[in-house]
């Protein structure tokens, strides 16, 4: 199989990886859960995790948070943070797992929200986060990639606006965590919100939350901490604060696996060879006739090329894909309601390829080929 | 783009559902295989079974006797 829906998941994860999990099913007790050998084992594995987590991201090792995934990071931070009278600013380009939790917050708390719009070729003026700002703006939630056109959001910019106002800035950096830098501290990040399974190359069920200083987070569950067990209430302590019960013990001894293969290949050069492979597929299928191809490429952006081919359902054409080509890729609305209204791709959907590091020219070569098929 | 034709589709609420009707089918020798729902159902995502029309019957039996709930059955040139 050529897979190139690496913006879903990562399926060729580095070899480290799956020999740590291994390991750790083989060798691990549970974190914070006393102090025999194995317990030791998986609560050393999970700090070392952590450690290298908030070395990547400028972020205190205590206030970096472990949850299943991005989504569960991105309800702890929302949820946690916004309450009612209080306003929050978001965008266009988010994916449910965003925009889901405020609307849930507008329905039952009455919290009031407002869009920066994206324009058809997914961008976003920045001076529509100013101008949407209130006095009672409590947040800013915003992407930093969009899953769909990979489109990015300066979020340096995002966030001196945010701060500017004295509001926060909560980050989902799904599509992004891993394969470019990311600084909490110099970027003005309150809450970074990250999953383990995409560009960081690690189980899925790994992910997590950088909660910069300061930054208070009402628990989103309560529960076995390990620690302080007399106490009818969960520690306040990050990050026991935000972690009641077990850890995925065996996903955060692979993400620390995954965590080391990136420093050792290097960011920069994962960056550049994603890159390269995106741009290479980009050229080889923009100008094929009845080809529409979405998303800004002037501009420094994740490894995605969403595209339709004439009027042809994004679903019929990633199946053909699939069938007759064995490139897997993903079609419809990759849970992104909001961008495909902007791009207007709402009944069309979308295929979305999208590269990763494992991935090869000779694939993308195919793949172009394919779409130059199915195009005729 | 392949030839299109006429084929029976079967869309479920819940992406368990789907994964429940394609084991049920391989364990019962039903033939037919999930594929992504095609837009003149619904503009979104998801999965759903596509099989031939003549198949209609044994499928929606096979369903049903497992207490598999499907959301609709269509027959769309696909």
């Amino acid at each position: 199989m050529i897979y190139l829906d690496n913006a879903a998941t990562t399926m060729r994860k580095p070899e480290g990886v799956i020999a740590a999990v291994v390991k750790a099913m083989e060798s691990m007790g549970n974190s914070s859960r006393g102090t025999h050998e194995g317990a030791l084992d998986a609560a050393r594995s999970v700090y070392r995790t952590r450690v290298k987590l908030g070395r990547m991201f400028g972020c205190a090792a205590e206030r970096v948070v472990f949850t299943c995934n991005s989504t569960e990071a991105l309800n702890i931070a929302i949820s946690g943070t916004i309450d009612s009278g209080h306003h929050v600013i978001s965008t266009d380009l988010e994916h449910n797992s965003v925009l889901r939790p405020l609307y849930r917050l507008q329905e039952e708390k009455g919290v009031e929200l407002s869009f920066v719009p994206a324009d058809k070729k997914g961008n976003v003026d920045y001076a529509d986060f100013e101008r949407l700002m209130k006095p009672n703006t409590k947040a800013i939630v915003c992407t930093h990639a969009s899953n769909l056109t990979g489109n990015h959001i300066d979020i340096r910019r995002v966030g001196e606006i945010a701060h500017s106002r004295g509001a926060l800035l909560i980050v989902d950096a799904s599509q992004t965590a891993g394969a470019f830098p990311i600084s909490i501290k110099e970027m003005s990040v309150d809450v970074l919100c990250f999953t383990g399974h995409k560009s960081l190359m690690g189980p899925q069920g790994t992910g997590g939350l950088c909660v910069g200083e300061g930054v208070e987070i009402r628990p989103f569950k309560v529960g076995g901490s390990g620690v302080q067990s007399y106490s009818r209430t969960q520690p306040t302590e990050y990050p026991t604060r935000l972690e009641a019960g077990t850890l995925n013990g065996h996903g955060i001894a692979g993400l620390g696996a995954a965590l080391d293969f990136i420093e050792e290949v290097g960011m920069d050069v994962i960056f550049e060879k994603e890159h390269r492979l995106m741009t290479r597929f980009y050229e080889g299928v923009k100008d094929i006739e009845g080809v529409t191809v979405y998303g800004d490429f002037s501009r420094k952006r994740s490894p995605v090329v969403a595209l339709n081919i004439k009027d042809y359902d994004s679903s019929a054409v990633s199946d053909e894909l699939s069938e007759e080509y064995d490139i897997a890729t993903r079609p419809g609305a990759h849970c992104a309601p909001r961008m495909h209204t902007a791009l207007g791709t709402v009944e069309q959907g979308a295929v979305r390829f999208s590269f990763a590091y494992f991935n090869t020219e000779d694939e993308v070569d195919t793949a172009i080929q394919a779409v130059r098929e199915i195009a005729q | 783009m392949r030839e299109k034709r006429l084929y029976l589709v079967i869309t479920f609420h819940t992406t368990s559902a789907a994964m429940a009707m394609e084991s049920l089918c391989a364990e019962k020798g039903l033939p037919g295989r999930l594929i992504p729902v095609p837009r003149e159902i619904t503009a979104g995502c998801g999965m759903a079974f596509r099989a031939e029309v003549e198949q209609e019957q044994s499928l929606l039996e096979a369903a049903g006797a497992a207490d598999i709930q499907v959301d609709g059955v269509h027959k769309l040139v696909i």
